[in-house]
């Protein structure tokens, strides 16, 4: 497996202007010609096909959901940053950068990273004209808040729905193509595997969620905007739809998985409350700017949350982290909060759970300033703990909630299958080992605005049109083999349902790839999942038929990948055997409990390349250089 | 808790001339339900047993699970998303139900969503609508600087007020006349609130309604159950103003260069 | 001119026509209240007020024919829209409720079709004399037609008295959602308005009716006689 990063020469400001210049372009007239197949209709996705298609592209997008306005994207609440400095607080995009590299622990590309910095100012411009409602001022200027650890304001919102605001905005782009006829438009319908033409990714093999109709499209390029892959915890902040399939089925033709074991366990979520749950719910980490994270001093003090005196609380982010206290970096603050449930000091019914207490800034500012800034994040929170959170404090417990690991990919996106583009949170380009707050939704538009367009044109320009015929052996051959796979699913006719195989895989990655993971741990976990995947293809239970909607089958299929896939989470958290963002390994930290990198053995980024069923899969590495933001430890203290 | 469930069953895709399909009530006894529950996973529960008895689970549309995609949603006793106001049915949670109650499930009912099967349907038509008009024509790149273009705050207030629809369909599923003008007029209301949206109005208000109305929807009589039922709470405000729009698009302003104006020839 | 038509047939073109009709027909049916009150100013006022209105001639003929152009136009958009309403929703639901919608709200076309055959009934009751032919015959002593004698003696029969009466409460439900829609319709909405013109309109509405009941009920009482 060849990993040629393609990272342009010259000084790390004029990279991303260069590279630009160096892409072959295609002649307007040729533009049609060209058939660009986008897997996603999220922020990534849409961006990319409603930009393709204004420059004259065709485009075809795929989304599993009923609309393609319904992608996960809509479900990010807290904002997005970029590098306005509007506030002239001292931003710049040289700061941007730096935060993003220093924050993904030294793991990630500086010149991805520097680029996403770069094209963060324009998409905020973008967005406004396109009618997005950001939070706004009196003066009728852009509103900017802190967030995430960042010591800048430099995060755009809208409420606490910016996802949504900007992915009805990306929605609304991609309609209007949709409208015109330079997009066709999906949905219902879920991608299983991708079409390689002599090496060459030329087309996807689709089935339509209502007709159960499976069938190929053929095109001169795919690009792959499908999410992340948190659901192979089962519980976890993402829909319930978000899969691997996309990517893990891309894996199996050839592309390099980088990175799976950095996955990022959000801080504050609300906590499991039975056997029955089904998805975790996000409370955004904006409630850290005002909101105080404690948990009792004493070991099993079960007295009501008012009743502790504050002699009696342990605030044990200001504590251990006297500089950014509650706003310490997500993965610090959620292993912060493992520790102290660990210690039995944890809060609630299940004793997993942290307070986030709000009692002081609502005497300092008013419950009504309070109300402005998260009135609908507390009312959902009411709506689902039937507490009212402003007379109690909430109960919070990390989650599952980002994977920064993903399909390997150049500078230009591609993977290391060629005409396989991979944008969003679906590649592992920009983030690291960790991702800073309000810097996903910056990675999904400027990948789908602003990178992709150029990149792909630019893989375009040295390809012939193929027409779009998707009839060729190759095409048939892959339809044949996901006819195979579904039929399979449903004649094994088992005695446990889809579902319990997932919540089963959950609680083992969690419980061992989850917050802390160990040699021992891992070891144990590959063993086991290994044993739940043999007994899924013996014991599953899928009724119905493929010939119309079947959610079971969907999941089914989805799941199956997961149980491949976790696998190969845990041997590369196994293989990474340092301390680095989100990836923690017990036997690697400091005195103090904190993350011990190892920047000699591996400042690199981990590419598996898959060797087929039940064969080993191999690691490769693609050495990550540090010439602007020098190498060091990470402290928030 | 102990439920007795009727829920509607339909194995076929509703068309023009079979907008019934093969649906029927069926009858379901459920036990063990937690007040801790959402609606969905209350339902999940249900599935789980119907397949493990070899029968088919029911379907019906969901993903986020809390209430943002719009994806979810089914008449629950006759109230789309149930009883609780501005919550969808994914957010709605068991402890609002009795212990022993009946309760009745159905899909949305309007010409406009065909039933694809039990309780999903198929919302496509609200997606044409969008695709009509409901944008601002800039494409990627020509945008200015974000700042060139001070918005009053109550404008943009407002704006996001109506941008929060979710085009989960209840205000068509709650109306008498299974009409879709409060998510119509909330596309309108969001972006004639912005100096970005106002630049194509009339031409937006003319295309929009023209689209609604192909669809199949009815028409508003001003019965404002959609903004109870409207789980992001979509005021009826919004119908007001797309009705404006509309007679200033259609009455007030002058036509588009080139219509009804008959040169020679 | 295509567009009168592509607008009335648009949804909202529809909706809009219902309001100016029916506010057109709001207006009248004041201007009438206004007109009839004046039986208790005594007969002479009465049938001078109705002779000056015959002496008007053809702009009496004129603002007939244009009121029952109005009505027609109210009437007949109702049926379209209310034809398309029932079919936009071919399948009901099993069970059935609602949060918000009032009765009113929900019933304007029951309320509406009452009020098309009070009308009919109406005219052939007072207007044409097809119904009571003896009252409609009566006569002033200078020969005029007696308006004032017709209605104390069609009033005095409790019957049609209690038609009357009925038809009024449905014209109270009609109007009381009326008002308020028709401002709804016409884009007329105000976050601190509205509700003053919802409480308004029901104001408006159970004065008209009371209005109209008041004149039976005074009759009846013997209050005029
Ligand atoms: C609750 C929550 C809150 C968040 N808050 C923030 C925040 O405040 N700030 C921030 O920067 N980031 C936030 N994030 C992260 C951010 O929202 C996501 O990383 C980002 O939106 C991902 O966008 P995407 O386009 O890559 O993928 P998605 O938006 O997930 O889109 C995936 C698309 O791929 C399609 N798809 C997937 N699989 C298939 C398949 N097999 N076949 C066909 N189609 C498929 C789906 O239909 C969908 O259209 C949050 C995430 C969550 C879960
Ligand atoms: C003197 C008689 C009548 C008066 C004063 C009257 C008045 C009104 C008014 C003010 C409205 C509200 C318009 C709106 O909602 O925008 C209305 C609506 C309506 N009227 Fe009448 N109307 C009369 C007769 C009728 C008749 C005979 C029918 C027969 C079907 C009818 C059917 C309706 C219907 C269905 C509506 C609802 C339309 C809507 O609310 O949009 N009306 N009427
Ligand atoms: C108790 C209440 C009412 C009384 C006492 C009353 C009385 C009358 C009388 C006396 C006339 C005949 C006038 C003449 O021939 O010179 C008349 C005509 C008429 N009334 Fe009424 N009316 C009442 C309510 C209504 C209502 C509610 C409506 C409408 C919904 C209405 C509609 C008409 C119409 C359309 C005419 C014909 C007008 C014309 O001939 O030009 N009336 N009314
Ligand atoms: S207006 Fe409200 S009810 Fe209608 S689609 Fe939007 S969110 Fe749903
Ligand atoms: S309920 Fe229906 S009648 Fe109008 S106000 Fe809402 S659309
Ligand atoms: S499932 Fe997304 S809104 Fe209910």
């Amino acid at each position: 497996m060849k990993l040629e990063s393609n990272i342009p020469s010259g000084p790390i400001a004029q990279k991303w202007e260069k590279r630009r210049f160096d892409l072959k372009l295609v002649n307007p007239a040729n533009k049609r010609k060209f058939k660009v197949l986008v897997v996603g209709s999220g922020l990534a996705g849409s961006a990319a096909a409603a930009s393709l298609a204004e420059l004259g592209y065709q485009v075809e997008c795929f989304c599993y959901q009923d609309s393609p306005r319904r992608a996960h994207s809509i479900a990010a609440q807290g904002g997005i940053n970029a590098a306005k400095n509007y506030r002239n607080d001292g931003d710049s995009v040289y700061r941007l950068f730096y935060d993003t590299v220093k924050g993904g622990d030294f793991r990630a590309r500086e010149a991805n990273v520097y680029r996403l910095a770069e094209l963060s100012v324009n998409i905020i411009d973008q967005c406004v004209a396109q009618g997005v409602p950001f939070a706004r001022e009196y003066g009728g200027y852009l509103d900017n808040r802190s967030f995430g650890g960042a010591q800048v304001s430099r995060t755009f919102y809208a409420r606490g729905q910016t996802g949504q605001q900007l992915l009805l905005g990306a929605y609304s782009a991609l309609s209007r193509q949709i409208g015109a006829g330079t997009v066709k438009m999906f949905p219902r319908t879920e991608m299983l595997d991708v079409v390689l033409v002599n090496g060459h990714a030329k087309g996807i093999v689709v089935r339509d969620m209502t007709t159960g109709e499976i069938r190929s499209h053929a095109g001169d390029c795919v690009v792959l905007c499908t999410g992340g892959y948190g659901n192979v915890f089962y519980l976890s902040t993402n829909a319930k739809g978000c899969n691997v399939t996309a990517t893990w089925r891309a894996h199996k033709r050839g592309a390099g998985f980088a990175n799976p074991c950095f996955t990022q366990i959000h801080p504050t979520c609300i906590p499991v409350s039975g056997d029955h749950q089904s998805k975790l719910t996000l409370m955004s980490e904006s409630l850290r700017n005002d909101g105080r994270i404690w948990v009792p001093k004493q070991v099993g003090d079960k007295r009501a949350p008012h009743e502790i005196p504050d002699s009696e609380r342990d605030y044990y982010l200001e504590r251990r982290y006297p500089s950014f206290g509650n706003l310490a970096p997500r993965d610090i603050a959620s292993r912060a909060a493992k520790v102290v449930c660990d210690e039995g000091r944890g809060v609630g019914p299940m004793g997993l759970g942290v307070y986030l207490d709000f009692r002081d800034s609502i005497q300092r500012l008013g419950k009504d300033a309070i109300a402005a800034r998260y009135g609908n994040l507390f009312h959902m929170y009411a709506k689902i703990t039937a507490e009212d959170p402003y007379s109690q404090p909430m109960r919070i417990f990390p989650a599952v909630h980002y994977t920064m690991g993903g399909l390997w990919v150049d500078y230009n996106l591609q993977s290391t299958i060629p005409g396989l583009f991979v944008a969003g949170e679906a590649n592992f380009s920009d983030h690291g080992a960790n991702r800073l707050g309000a810097s996903a939704l910056m990675q999904g538009l400027a990948d789908g605005y602003f990178v992709v367009p150029y990149t792909v044109g630019g893989y375009l320009a040295g390809e012939k049109p193929n027409g779009g015929k998707a009839d060729g052996a190759e095409h048939r051959a892959a339809v044949a083999e996901v006819q195979a796979l579904t039929k399979r699913m449903l004649e094994t006719n088992g005695n446990r349902t889809v579902d319990s195989f997932h919540r089963e895989l959950g609680k083992i990655m969690w419980q061992y790839c989850g917050m802390a993971r160990s040699e021992k741990g891992l070891t144990e976990a590959i063993q086991r999942i290994g044993a739940l995947r043999a007994s899924f293809w013996k014991d599953v239970k899928v009724t119905g038929s493929g010939e119309n909607v079947n959610q079971s089958l969907e999941k089914a299929g989805r799941v199956a990948d997961f149980l491949e896939f976790g696998e190969l989470m845990c041997r590369d958290a196994l293989e990474r055997t340092e301390s680095c963002g989100g990836h923690f390994r017990e036997e690697y930290q400091t005195e103090d409990g904190e993350a011990k990198r190892n920047d000699e053995a591996f400042c690199h980024a981990a590419v598996w390349e898959w060797k087929g069923k039940d064969q080993k899969p191999v690691r490769h590495t693609e050495a990550l250089e540090f010439e602007n933001v020098h190498l060091a430890v990470r402290s928030y203290k | 808790m102990k439920l007795k469930l009727h829920i509607w069953r339909q194995s076929k895709p509703s068309t023009k001339d079979n907008p019934h399909g093969d649906g029927r009530m069926v009858a379901y006894d459920l036990d063990g339900v937690s007040p801790d529950m959402s609606f969905l996973e209350m339902l999940d529960v249900l599935n789980e047993q119907l397949t493990l008895k070899g029968e088919e689970p029911v379907a019906f549309d969901h993903d986020c699970r809390e209430g943002i995609c719009g994806s979810c949603g089914m008449a629950i006793n006759g109230l789309p998303h149930g009883p609780e106001r501005g919550t969808t049915t994914c957010q709605l949670h068991m402890r609002s139900f009795k212990d022993g109650q009946e309760i009745y499930i159905e899909p949305w009912r309007a010409k406009a969503f065909p039933v694809v099967k039990d309780l999903m349907v198929n919302r496509s038509a609200f997606d044409r609508v969008v695709q009509a008009g409901a944008y601002v024509s800039v494409n990627t790149g020509s945008a200015p600087d974000a700042h060139s273009i001070p918005v009053n705050k109550d404008d943009a207030d407002k704006a996001f007020d109506a941008a929060t629809c979710i085009g989960c369909g209840a205000c068509v599923a709650a109306c008498k006349n299974a009409s879709a003008m409060l998510f119509v007029g909330a596309k309108v209301s969001h972006f004639v609130h912005l100096p970005q949206g106002r630049v194509e109005r009339e031409r937006r208000a003319r295309n929009l309604v023209a689209a609604m109305d192909k669809e199949g929807f009815g028409n508003c009589t001003n019965q404002y159950e959609c903004e109870a039922a409207c789980p992001k709470e979509i005021p009826v405000r919004v119908i007001a103003e797309m009705n404006r729009e509309y007679l200033r698009a259609k009455v007030v302003e002058e036509p588009p260069s080139g219509k009804l104006i008959s040169g020679p020839g | 001119m295509s567009w009168i038509s592509s607008f009335w047939r648009s949804s909202i073109g529809g909706k809009v026509t219902m309001a100016v009709t029916g506010l057109l027909l709001y207006l009248f049916v004041i201007a009438h209240l206004l007109g009839n009150l004046q039986i208790f100013a005594g007969a002479e006022k009465l049938n001078g007020y109705a002779l000056m209105l015959k002496n008007l001639g053809p702009v009496l003929w004129f603002a007939r024919i244009g009121l029952a152009a109005v009505f027609v136009l109210h009437v007949v958009t109702a049926i379209r829209l209310t034809r398309a309403n029932r079919a936009a929703r071919p399948v009901r639901y099993a069970y059935e409720d609602t949060m918000k919608a009032t009765w009113a709200s929900r019933s304007m076309v029951l309320s509406g079709l009452s009020l098309l055959g009070f009308v009919v009934y109406h005219l052939l009751h007072f207007t044409l004399g097809v119904t009571n032919p003896e009252h409609h015959a009566l006569r002033t002593p200078d020969g005029q037609h007696d308006v004032y004698a017709m209605v104390v003696k069609s009033f005095s029969n409790p019957a049609i008295s209690g038609v009357y009466i009925a038809f009024q409460l449905m014209l109270f439900f009609h109007l009381s959602h009326g008002f308020q829609s028709l401002m709804q319709t016409l884009g007329i909405h105000h976050g601190r308005y509205t509700p003053m013109v919802k409480r308004l309109g029901w104001l408006l509405a159970a004065a008209v009716a009371g209005g109209n009941i008041f004149i039976p009920v005074a009759v009846l009482s013997g209050m005029v006689r």
